[in-house]
């Protein structure tokens, strides 16, 4: 079985207790949205989710996207699914209202479009993509691209793609050789760009491709690369799609997972040039780029937890379904009475639950940031990194936990298991790799402003022990600051060593990286927990199977994960300069 | 044309059902509610004859306590124009609220009732009815199809066996069967429309009806628990066990 139901609650429980989402909404000046509506939103999401999104998953993973003349043809029903995610008007969510969007937070789009990645992240990622390119021409597109392109984009009648990585360019996007030439009012672009999400598809009459290329006379490396707009079809004088423009698809990744998402190589102007619109000004796309990229990024990491989440509801069903052993009076023994079981299932939902709240505490400071908080920017640069790396780490863990779970069935393809496993693995791959991630972290979010924002953060998750505390949660309090004051330590030795070698800081950065991904998940699960306990368990409307759930959740995570920042204080440490003993032709 | 619809805020159909220790009523805390399923395709069917222009508004009514607000908020976003709510702390019998539904009429005159058949808590199967009594106007219950003209509404139902077809004037009250409709998800933008559509509340007092309270609730028992099978060696033995056994060959 591998039916998906949306974590509601759950999801209710942290915009509530950690985001403080009517809080929030006062701030942002949003007098017509509050919690209560936000769950609604997340439930009703969560139908279409479960019952037309989910069983397409396994579908789209047998039946991958094909190419033929030219065209991609999506995987069967994914048309009929995204006529009703677009009529339903999911697409719009949080959209400036002037471009007809329905202007809610960051962190309600967050909560929903966790349910979407869950539920089929090759579907989900259609949508997501569209959302990169409708953020660019908000931000950097001239009024006359956003009256063309916003709207239809907006509702979902069109859809959007991001043309960055070339055979030759892909973490150094400075290597771009596509090439845009001036030819009066447009330009004409040519040259070739790969692993393009939903480059092409049948589901909408329309696509718009973002595309960095090069103008004749642009300086070399980052400062030369502008970004222009290349519909697939050109438009009429009525806005219509008109003519095909000189640009295809010309062929189709053979991939591990997301078979239904059409990743494609794209040929622009095999026949002259395909025509294009510069965003902004010239020379300047690889900076409108990184604009966009803490909420790609954030995307990428909230898909971590949506397929953990898919994986864990997965192998939560299955222990309880599979019987294994007998009792003495002869009835046999689901699985998930077996220890070992058990603490597979209590890591994935520890991990999915902390992962949760970081996702969703990261969403709203991007909100907050948009307010104008103080300290918001800071906080969304420094966690950003963090929740995509660690939390697509946690994916690649949690995912194939769900596989042992199964047992030998996990190995088999038709119970779904490795789809989920295959799927997840991608993750830490795109949208910067973990490697450029844990680099991210620790040099420009952590070096660069002598660690100020981190030491902000850290005194921030020090304040929680005595919340923890007067929970009554001293064993957790005593392993959590022990933790916490770990994470300041490293702080310091990264400040001291960081001069002397630079290279030493690449070579850990990747510990780093992962210390402060379980440090920042105790922070949620403390701050859960905590709240949790403070909480009346007959008033509230969670009840008590939930609250002592999750206190018990929150404590199975400091025992079962808080160890290994630890072990990563250790590595780091360490300097790990052995790895810099062999030559390169040792390898 | 004018359409009522009533919705009922029951324990959700996927949950599963507990019942209280002292066997004193269903156990409903921290327990996921929503609307009756019956009074959903009830709106659905609303919906779609406004879509079509022959119902020009929507008023969906509900009785019982603030929480219900959620249920009629739904109805909203799945397109019903605005709502009534009867306040009450009480859970009134069927005909309380066919009571309190006729009385909500003498203000609003509406041209069709549509009600889910009944609701899955209760499982009553009467306040349609009971409606249309007390209004002296025809019924049409477990429909499978609705359609409107010239003032008439030609309703197909369900029945042992079969089905018929009626036709009645309107005023008129048609409770729905499950395979009248699909429901609809209910799209985002509604969502967010259904918050600032208006929603009247008004006390049973203000309507100037008395709760009859003419039954009360005694015990609920939760079905047996199913007893452990055995396996039988062959079909002879199996013959045996339903003859002797369970007797029922």
């Amino acid at each position: 079985m591998n039916i998906y139901n949306a974590p509601a609650q759950d999801t209710a429980f942290v915009l509530d207790q950690l985001v403080q989402f009517d809080k929030l909404c006062e701030a942002m000046h949003l007098e017509e949205v509050n919690l209560e509506l936000a769950n609604v939103i997340v439930e009703e999401a969560g139908k279409l989710a479960s019952e037309v999104l989910a069983p397409l998953n396994a579908v789209g993973d047998s039946n991958g996207a094909k190419l033929s003349d030219d065209k991609v043809q999506e995987s069967p029903g994914y048309s009929d699914a995204y006529q009703q995610y677009m009529e339903n008007g999911w697409a719009t969510l949080t959209a400036p209202e002037a471009f007809g969007g329905q202007a809610l937070p960051n962190v309600v789009g967050t909560a929903v479009n966790e349910l979407w990645h869950s539920a089929n992240m090759a579907f989900a990622l259609c949508p997501m993509l569209t959302q990169g390119s409708i953020e660019a021409l908000i931000a950097h597109g001239s009024d006359e691209l956003q009256q063309a392109y916003l709207p239809r984009l907006v509702s979902g009648e069109w859809t959007g793609t991001m043309n960055l990585t070339e055979p030759a360019a892909g973490s150094d996007l400075a290597a771009v050789a596509t090439k845009a030439v001036p030819n009066g009012d447009h330009y004409l672009i040519t040259g070739q760009k790969i692993y393009i999400t939903w480059g092409d598809h049948q589901m909408t009459p329309n696509i718009v491709h973002l595309v960095l290329a090069r103008l004749p006379d642009a300086p070399a490396g980052v400062k030369g690369i502008s970004l222009f707009i290349v519909p697939k079809f050109l438009l009429d004088e009525n806005g219509e799609p008109g003519e095909l423009n000189d640009a295809k698809c010309i062929a189709l990744e053979h991939k591990l997972g997301i078979h239904a998402s059409p990743t494609c190589t794209m040929s622009f102007g095999d026949n002259g040039g395909a025509v294009g619109y510069i965003v902004g000004e010239e020379n300047k796309g690889l900076a409108y780029m990184f604009t966009m990229m803490n909420h790609a990024r954030q995307s990428v990491g909230l898909q971590g937890l949506s397929i953990s989440e898919r994986a864990y509801q997965q192998a939560a069903w299955y222990a309880k379904d599979r019987t294994q052993g007998s009792r003495k009076d002869g009835t046999k023994i689901p699985i998930i009475e077996h220890p070992d079981v058990r603490r597979m299932l209590m890591a994935q939902r520890a991990g999915c639950e902390a992962m949760r709240g970081l996702a969703l505490i990261a969403a709203a400071e991007i909100d907050r940031a948009h307010a104008g908080a103080a300290g918001a920017s800071e906080r969304v640069e420094l966690l950003t990194p963090i929740v995509k790396g660690w939390m697509t780490e946690m994916a690649n863990e949690l995912t194939s936990l769900n596989i042992q779970v199964h047992g030998g069935m996990g190995f088999i393809e038709e119970s779904g298991a490795p789809q989920h496993y295959r799927d997840a693995r991608i993750l830490a791959i795109y949208e910067g790799t973990n490697g450029i991630q844990a680099l991210d972290l620790i040099g420009r979010k952590t070096l660069s402003d002598q660690g100020a924002a981190l030491a902000a953060l850290l005194d921030e998750m020090a304040g929680v022990e005595a919340e923890l505390r007067a929970a009554g949660l001293d064993k957790f309090a005593n392993r959590y600051a022990a933790s916490v004051a770990r994470g300041a330590e490293v702080r310091e030795w990264i400040l001291e060593n960081a001069g002397a070698d630079r290279q030493t800081m690449g070579a850990v950065a990747f510990d780093f990286l992962m210390l402060m991904g379980y440090l920042s998940g105790a922070w949620v699960m403390a701050k859960s927990a905590a709240s949790a306990k403070a909480l009346d368990a007959q008033e509230s409307a969670y009840g008590a199977p939930f609250l002592s759930a999750k206190v018990a959740t929150a404590r199975f995570y400091a025992e079962h994960y808080l160890p290994r920042v630890e072990q990563h204080a250790q590595t780091l440490m360490t300097g790990l300069d052995a790895a810099f003993v062999l030559t390169d032709e040792q390898f | 044309m004018k359409a009522i619809v009533a919705v009922k805020r029951v324990i959700d159909y996927n949950v599963k059902v507990r019942v209280k220790a002292d066997n004193s009523d269903v156990d409903l805390a921290n327990t996921k509610m929503s609307i009756n399923p019956f009074c959903e395709i009830a709106v659905e069917e609303a919906v779609r004859l406004k879509e079509a222009g022959t119902v020009s508004e929507i008023v969906v009514v509900s009785v019982g306590p603030k929480a219900v607000q959620e249920q009629m908020r739904y109805a909203m976003a799945l397109g019903a124009d605005r709502g009534i709510q009867v306040e009450t702390a009480a859970a009134p019998s069927s005909l309380d609220v066919a009571r309190l539904l006729a009385k909500i009429n003498e203000e609003e005159n509406a041209d069709l009732f549509i009600l889910g058949k009944q609701a899955i808590d209760s499982d009553n199967n009467q306040t349609g009815q009971m409606l249309a009594a007390l209004l002296d106007i025809p019924q049409a219950t477990f429909a499978s199809e609705v359609k409107i003209a010239d003032g008439k509404a030609e309703v197909t139902r369900e029945v042992d066996g079969g089905l018929v077809t009626l036709e009645m004037d309107l005023p008129a009250v048609v409770t729905t069967d499950l395979r009248l409709n699909e429901p609809r998800f209910a799209a985002l933008p509604k969502i967010m429309q259904a918050k600032r559509k208006p929603l009247a509340v008004k006390t049973v007092e203000e309507l100037g009806v008395t709760l009859s309270n003419s039954t009360e609730l005694l015990s609920v028992e939760p079905p047996a628990e199913r007893q452990a099978g055995i396996k039988v060696g062959s079909v002879d033995e199996l013959l045996d066990k339903l003859r002797n056994d369970a007797q029922v060959l």
